[in-house]
């Protein structure tokens, strides 16, 4: 009985997406509500059924970009174990991204950006706050929205520079060593991850 | 598509992006000055109780407390 009722349906659905094939909205300008077209193709095919659900009815709409560039940046910085900043307004966050320094100001292009290790800067008038982040993610939503996640971030305060030196000898010395492709990627990992602390402290 | 794009290297190593990030962090902690080194291994200490099962039934189980940097 309900073999009829897929190419029913697929039918009228082809029907109604062959006539917009050429004007596809974006996904942030859908309704959220469900083709009616469908339901009722459904209905006269399965009146006692519940038309499915689709995910996009599942989801909340996404947050509308505003049409004018707003003022301030919303961050959020989370770690594992606690919420660094939750809705802060700044001016400006410099992230380390793998492409280099990036400085990302309100109405920035929506970007989703993976960390480096490094210094994240946080600029809110005059006053500038610096984290030095192990690794992680960073969101940037059109919304001036910027969801930061990282592992493990300190104040540069926090960093000890002589165990910071005695590591980055102690894995330069360990990438020399290094005989499987594993053990040269850990130490390499070592190396860089001390330079670019060795560098917050210095710069 | 991307396939021709760079793979990192400890990509290129076998090596995932969580181990990556997990050792990153690791050697971070290790360069924290005392107070705060301190409080970071606390909040990484591991501890968890492994039991085997043979035959439907768990054998004992082993208690490990792995602290940090193992």
């Amino acid at each position: 009985m309900l073999r009829q009722a897929s190419r029913l349906i697929s039918r009228s659905v082809t029907a109604a997406s062959s006539k917009s094939v050429t004007a596809r909205a974006f996904s942030t300008e859908l309704p959220s509500t469900i083709d009616s077209t469908f339901v009722e193709s459904w209905k006269k095919v399965a009146p006692n059924m519940d038309p499915p659900r689709t995910p996009s009815s599942f989801m909340k709409p996404r947050p509308s970009t505003a049409s004018s560039i707003p003022t301030k940046l919303t961050v959020n910085f989370v770690l594992p174990y606690a919420s660094e900043l939750s809705g802060k307004e700044v001016d400006m966050v410099i992230i380390p991204a793998t492409t280099g320094q990036m400085g990302v100001l309100p109405g920035h292009v929506p970007t989703i950006a993976e960390l480096k290790p490094g210094i994240m800067s946080v600029h809110e008038g005059t006053d500038i706050k610096k984290y030095f982040v192990s690794s992680g993610f960073a969101f940037l939503h059109a919304n001036s929205v910027a969801d930061i996640i990282a592992v493990e971030a300190v104040p540069l305060e926090n960093i000890d520079a002589s165990q910071v030196q005695k590591g980055l000898a102690e894995f330069t010395q360990k990438l020399a060593s290094a005989s499987t492709d594993l053990e040269k990627a850990e130490a390499q990992i070592g190396v860089e991850v001390h330079s670019a602390m060795n560098a917050a402290l210095s710069g | 598509m991307a396939s021709n794009a760079a793979v990192p290297f400890w990509r290129a190593a076998g090596m995932t992006y969580i181990t990556y990030s997990n050792i990153c962090a690791n050697l971070v902690r290790n360069c924290l000055k005392e107070p705060f080194k301190g409080e970071a291994l606390n909040r990484e200490k591991v501890h968890f109780s492994i039991s085997k099962w043979a035959d439907g039934k768990p054998e004992k189980p082993i208690l490990r407390s792995d602290t940090p940097g193992v």
